[in-house]
């Protein structure tokens, strides 16, 4: 089944305030969206709505795939080393020989707390290619990353593009990737 | 499914025994083994009055360390966002906290009834009061472990929820002290009958219970 990302006037609203309204986007294979907009214009609000892990105040979300989040909670045990976290996700995914990137092969015997924050992205980033969902929603996903490490984010997004996936990434930095489509959230600020 | 299961139980278990997530299963025990060791120092070694009385410290000492663990029972991985991450793979809240609620019991209930036997040792407890202490206890911890994790859940997104967690737990829990320590006094172990059933609602109503706490934690 072919993977699809849609949303109908969403309205999102957190506290007393509404954030966004009239929000539509609809997504297919191969598209990779920039969500933008300054901070507290609701775009982590808008990928927790897109994930399901949030009611929209108003409109509706269509996916058809699994979705994979990556935000500022790397769900990783803390104590455990690098290596063992992950394998628990592997295991929760049913994958038996997961791929992990060659580039972090001396982190896995460290213990997650140990680790950066850019590390730590790294770590999530790895989660959730072992994942492998065809939705992916990455919220600031440059954030502490070093030069190298974004252009592998772009390398890996590029990837997951050629494969028919689907990608909605909220960051306010440039992403370093060609052909992307933008959203910039200030035009449905109400 | 039953093997995601075993997984999640399997880190649970982990986290809950070597106080990743908390307190560990050390503390609690030692916790209840202090008060069984203070008590005859507090009300002297008259064998008679600690006899007599000796069981129903053994159940209070057993209520107040079932609220050591609930400190991070929850509150941990909501804040590290891995109760997102079991919802975007479609596992249900209620089979996450099933899971957390059965290794949360295993975490400290064995371990306190197990321990009963050095408590009643130093309380001069009666064979007959030891035997309906172990028994009150295994038909007892499931269901305080349910109160624990419905709390737990409750007040896993509050800034202080670890300290409203204990003052929550010790009403909902009275019902359980109430007929289990109740046993003891009446040397009756019909009366047990009612720990149990009380158990076991609380077991059935604790992930459903739980897991709405979860979904409405995510909503606020």
């Amino acid at each position: 089944m072919q993977a699809s990302l849609s949303a109908t006037d969403i309205a999102c609203r957190r506290g007393d305030r509404l954030l966004l309204r009239g929000l539509s986007l609809d997504l297919g294979p191969g598209d990779v969206l920039q969500v933008s907009g300054a901070n507290g214009t609701g775009k982590s609000s808008l990928l927790r709505i897109l994930a399901g892990l949030l009611t929209p105040y108003a409109g509706e979300v269509h996916r058809e795939g699994a979705i994979g989040l990556l935000d500022e909670k790397p769900a990783l045990d803390e104590h455990l080393p690098l290596g063992k976290a992950l394998d628990f996700w592997s295991a929760i995914d049913g994958r038996t020989n997961p791929h992990r990137p060659a580039d972090m092969a001396d982190l896995m015997d460290v213990p997650v707390r140990f680790l950066s924050t850019g590390q730590r992205k790294r770590a999530a980033l790895a989660r959730l290619d072992s994942q492998r969902p065809k939705i992916w929603l990455l919220d600031e996903p440059l954030n502490g990353l070093d030069r190298d490490a974004i252009v592998n984010v772009g390398a890996m997004v590029d990837v997951h593009r050629r494969a028919k996936g689907i990608c909605v990434l909220a960051s306010h930095q440039p992403f370093p990737l060609d052909d992307i489509q933008v959203l910039d959230l200030a035009e449905y600020a109400p | 499914m039953s093997s995601t299961f075993a997984t999640l139980l399997t880190r649970d278990l982990r986290n809950l025994l070597t106080g990743a997530h908390g307190a560990g299963a050390a503390l609690p025990l030692l916790f209840f083994l202090s008060i069984a060791m203070l008590y005859p120092f507090a009300v002297g070694p008259n064998p008679t009055v600690l006899a007599k009385t000796g069981g129903g410290v053994v159940w209070i000492a057993a209520l107040l360390a079932a609220i050591l663990p609930l400190d991070g029972l929850i509150s941990r991985d909501l804040e590290t966002g891995f109760f997102d991450q079991f919802k975007l793979r479609g596992m249900s809240e209620e089979w996450v906290m099933s899971a957390r609620l059965l290794a949360h019991w295993l975490s400290f209930g064995p371990l306190l009834i197990l321990a009963c036997f050095p408590a009643a040792a130093l309380l001069a407890l009666e064979q007959e009061t030891v035997r309906l202490l172990v028994l009150g206890l295994l038909a007892g911890t499931p269901g305080l472990a349910a109160v624990g994790i419905i709390i737990a859940a409750l007040t896993a997104s509050l800034r202080s929820g670890a300290a409203l967690a204990g003052l929550l737990l010790i009403p909902l829990a009275l019902p359980i002290l109430i007929f289990g320590a109740g046993a003891l006094g009446r040397n009756d172990p019909a009366t047990l009958g009612f720990v149990g059933a009380i158990s076991l609602l609380l077991v059935a109503i604790a992930p459903f219970a739980a897991g709405a706490s979860i979904r409405a934690a995510r909503e606020g």
